[in-house]
């Protein structure tokens, strides 16, 4: 019987070599594809196992991780300041995905990145504890405070750059929202972001970088540039050809100023003082749709701008003359984001340069080595530096005597501009406040902000821009310009 | 053990007995799964788990006295067989103890750890072993209780049928205040005695009355009618129970053993038909059956659709996540896979936690106990002992292969236990006996022949001198 038992001998062998091939295959060769499998919860658990790196303002962290016993995800994200910060860091929740900063640099915050390769390697032989670099952004907490503060219960945002480098100083938008109220996955997680979602004041929008507004009178230093770049006028206090009444080409009817303001033939100073739509929309109509939209483009217009988190493209359309003339005083289909307009007041603080505006000044390693630190990159020249001065000294006048005199700052330079948006059929719902501005010291301009409140309970006229907006953009400033100090 | 010399021409050298070799053998076994329990608190806690030292005296104490016992009353048996199952037995306590520490298992209602219980079954299970060596002084006393152990095999097989399904196939039965058993994990045993003894008597008849019919020797019809009952008692099995996995045992062992006994090719051929035949028939109609194989087929088609599709998906992505040298004790999550975790799936903890390299150890540690049972059939010198040891080792080795092979996705998922390591009180007291009885066995084979009695003659030999 021994032939056959050694028979048996090698089936069985043949049985166990089988299972071994098999094993094999599985934990050798198809390893990778079964770990990336979409149905594969541990990607999740091993996302949230261990602590994610932090947003760095001002070299403090404005994020953290707590550790969470109901569930296998082990760390959960939550903020300081949540509803001010939410802006800028987006959110990250263990059910609902993440957004914005905490989306774009979730390689690095939780430690997957392949440039944190070596660390983690590294880490995993010497037995530390795994966790995520950090992200240094170069917003100013204080002038986010301000911001957030200046806006309180309105509904609005704003956009504050710093003109000679592009950085980001404050990007609020109002009503907020905390992320840490859904950064679990719990049923009351699903609970609080469903509120979020179905709340009509749209808490989660970001309204500084993706929610675009008729820029209303602010556009008007951008047809200014227009007029300046292109010849048009040379001189800003020579007298301009603008008659009064002033009909809208192929039309019937007069284009308005708000109130009886002394209009006719203003030099461009006095034009932007009193903000005439007369004498800005006949600019932009005598310059024609193809040079205004080349202007604004320069600014940055019909582009979306990546900071790196993405800002929705401001739009200045191609359109036929009437619409034309009205979209040169920031009306008609023309649309900004307050992150464009407190470009456009960059870019002429910073003697026409406009830089790229960005938030990330420096990935870190979880060793705080950095990885990547920003170089300042120019976006592009939107007007010489001669018209740019031009400019600078129109929008002071804004200031120092006209509708801007709300920012003005004691021992500082403000340049500004209001603006009052009309929007609804028919200008029927309430207008939106507008403010953009810049300050000015010996070391050039060190901030621009812009400024927009939706909810503006003001009487209709450039002043409500005033009224509203520019104190916010003078606390923002300030903020800046003490933090400076 | 000393040499034995004498004068005769006859000489009787022992076989060396290896005893010391084997104890030194258990030790290891035993001082491995004390560092895998270690590992496992140092991974979870970061400190040594205040249960280690029990499991480890516990283990190391049913380690010694299944270690006295062979000493004492199978001093020739094969030193290998005992380590190998104490190894897999502690490293299933410890890894069933680690899967107790599983958060999510204790978020779960109706938790209840399982390692104490597996290291109580494990002494009941030593208890039978030392039990099996004391009373059974020769194996071949087994070939008186031929008949007996058929009705009884039988009775075990199904009972199971009078009591409700559990998780789909009708295997347990509930004993108040004893708590579960699976009757067809004693009856494997038992019913290969049964064959052994039965294919002792009619080898021969079986191998020898046959027509030659293209090629092969096709038996008496009457020399069938075993082989044809016992195809059609496993598929009845199958069917009124759906435990695939049993009848394919019950079928495969009584093939090989058929084999073993008659040497004649024909009878795997048929045992092969037969069975595929019948596998294809009952999975035609039987859902239960149909599920399994759908899940095979493509376990992540079925996700979210199909409990078992889910079920070996996830076991699937815990061998994934382990890779080659594994994420380490403690420290996986094979227990997403759910309920089943520290029985049938046990090996996708071994494989998430101890990798590619773990899964091979363990498994060439089963290829072991396999391959000593066989040699242990080889060596045996009586066809009762032959046919006993090979039917119980190719039963181990049949049993390991549908598991981890259903398990792996190698094979349908048929629902048994990975004997010794899987929790499950039936399956670890069952094969402590079975160890037992291939003790007893190859004791007896590598016994060495008793010494001939001195020749009387040998005193008066003149011998002559040049």
């Amino acid at each position: 019987m021994n032939k056959p038992l050694r028979r048996i001998a090698i089936f069985c062998g043949l049985l166990v070599l089988a299972l071994l091939v098999r094993v094999n295959w599985l934990q050798y060769v198809r390893a990778d594809e079964l770990n990336e499998n979409k149905h594969n919860r541990r990607v999740q658990i091993e996302r949230y196992a261990h602590e994610r790196g932090n947003i760095i303002v001002d070299g403090n962290p404005v994020t953290g991780s707590v550790e969470t016993k109901d569930s296998d995800f082990k760390y959960k994200r939550v903020w300081k300041d949540g509803p001010m910060w939410a802006p800028v860091t987006g959110y990250s929740s263990q059910a609902f995905d993440a957004s914005q900063l905490e989306k774009l640099e979730d390689g690095i915050l939780t430690g997957n990145d392949d440039q944190l390769f070596f660390d983690r390697t590294l880490s995993m032989f010497t037995g530390d504890k795994r966790q995520g670099g950090n992200i240094v952004t170069t917003l100013n907490g204080a002038a986010q405070k301000a911001a957030f503060k200046g806006l309180g219960d309105k509904k609005g945002a704003v956009a504050a750059l710093d003109p000679q480098t592009g950085a980001i100083l404050a990007l609020v938008s109002t009503p907020s929202y905390d992320p840490s109220v859904f950064a679990g996955n719990s049923f009351k997680d699903a609970e609080a972001r469903q509120k979020l979602l179905k709340d009509k004041d749209k808490p989660m929008l970001n309204r500084a970088l993706r929610e675009t507004y008729p820029p209303g009178s602010t556009f008007k230093v951008v047809t200014a540039a227009a007029a300046l770049e292109n010849g048009l006028y040379t001189d800003i206090d020579a007298k301009t050809k603008s008659p009064l009444p002033w009909r809208l080409p192929l039309s019937t009817q007069n284009l308005a100023n708000e109130g009886n303001i002394p209009c006719e033939n203003a030099s461009l100073r006095e034009a932007l003082r009193w903000s005439c739509n007369t004498v800005f929309g006949k600019i932009s109509d005598d310059l024609g749709n193809q040079k205004m939209i080349d202007q604004a483009d320069k600014f940055g217009f019909n582009e979306e701008i990546f900071t790196p988190v993405r800002a929705d493209a401001s739009v200045y359309p191609k359109d036929n003359r009437p619409q034309n003339a009205m979209a040169g005083i920031g009306q008609a289909s023309n649309r900004a984001t307050p992150l464009q307009m407190a470009m456009v007041a960059a870019a002429i603080a910073n003697d026409g340069k406009l830089m790229q505006p960005y938030m990330v000044a420096e990935r870190q390693a979880p060793n705080l080595d950095a990885i990547y630190t920003h170089e300042k990159e120019q976006f592009s020249q939107p007007l010489s530096g001669e018209n740019a001065q031009k400019l600078q000294q129109m929008m002071e006048t804004v200031v120092e005597t006209g509708t801007g005199r709300n920012a003005q700052i004691n021992g500082v330079t403000v340049g500004g501009k209001t603006g009052t948006a009309q929007h609804g059929l028919n200008n029927s719902e309430k207008p939106y406040a507008w403010f953009i501005s810049y300050a000015k010291t010996d070391n050039g301009s060190p901030v621009a902000v812009a400024v927009v409140v939706e909810d503006s309970q003001a009487n209709r006229g450039d002043i409500s821009g005033g009224g509203l907006a520019a104190p916010i953009a003078k606390a923002v400033m300030e903020a800046v310009i003490d933090s400076k100090k | 053990m000393s040499v034995v010399t004498n004068t005769t021409t006859i000489g009787a050298i022992d076989a060396p007995s290896r005893r010391n070799t084997e104890l030194m053998m258990v030790g290891f076994a035993v001082a491995i799964s004390v560092f895998a329990y270690a590992n496992v608190g140092l991974a979870l806690n970061g400190e040594l788990p205040s249960g280690m030292l029990g499991y480890g005296l516990g283990l190391a104490l049913l380690g010694g006295i299944s270690h006295l016992a062979v000493r004492k009353f199978a001093p020739y048996a094969d030193p290998l067989l005992l380590p190998l199952a104490t190894l897999l037995n502690g490293l299933g306590l410890a890894i069933i103890w680690r899967l107790d520490q599983s958060e999510r298992f204790q978020a779960t209602p109706d938790f209840a750890p399982a390692a104490s219980k597996q290291l109580l079954f494990s002494a009941v299970g030593i208890a039978l072993l030392v039990a099996v060596l004391l009373v059974l002084k020769d194996h071949r006393i087994l070939q008186r209780y031929t008949y007996i152990s058929m009705l009884v095999a039988l009775f075990l097989l199904i009972l199971p049928m009078f009591f409700p399904a559990v998780n789909g196939a009708k295997i347990w039965i509930k004993i108040p205040g004893v708590g579960t058993i699976q009757p067809g994990e004693f009856a494997k045993i038992i019913i290969a005695v049964f064959f052994a003894g039965y294919l002792m008597v009619k080898r021969d008849a079986l191998a020898l009355a046959s027509r030659r019919f293209m090629g092969l020797y096709l038996p008496r019809g009457r020399d069938l009618g075993p082989i044809i009952t016992i195809w059609a008692f496993s598929i009845l099995i199958l069917v009124f129970e759906t435990d695939l996995g049993s009848s394919l045992l019950f079928f495969g062992m009584f093939v090989v053993m058929l084999y073993v006994a008659t040497e004649r090719t024909s009878w795997i051929v048929f045992g092969l038909l037969m069975s595929a035949a019948g596998a294809v028939g009952v999975a035609t109609f039987e859902p239960h059956v149909q599920q399994r194989v759908t899940a095979w087929l493509d376990p992540f088609a079925g996700w979210g659709k199909l409990a078992a599709s889910e079920q070996m998906a996830k076991s699937l992505m815990a061998f994934g996540a382990g890779g080659t040298l594994g994420t380490g004790l403690g420290q996986g999550n094979s227990d997403l896979i759910g309920f089943a975790a520290n029985s049938d799936f046990i090996l996708a903890t071994v494989g998430e936690e101890l990798g590619l390299a773990g899964m091979m150890a363990l498994l060439l540690i089963y290829g072991l106990i396999v391959e000593r049972g066989v040699r242990t059939a080889l060596a045996s010198r009586d066809p009762f002992g032959k046919l006993l040891a090979i039917g119980l080792s190719g039963s181990f080795a049949i049993q390991v292969f549908v598991v981890a092979g259903g398990v792996m996705g190698l094979i349908p998922l048929t629902g048994m236990t990975m004997p010794f390591v899987a929790a499950g009180g039936s399956s670890v007291i069952a094969n402590w006996a079975l160890i037992g009885i291939l003790l007893r066995i190859s004791d007896t084979a590598r016994r060495p022949a008793p010494t001939p009695a001195p020749s009387p003659d040998a005193e008066m030999t003149q011998v002559v001198r040049p």
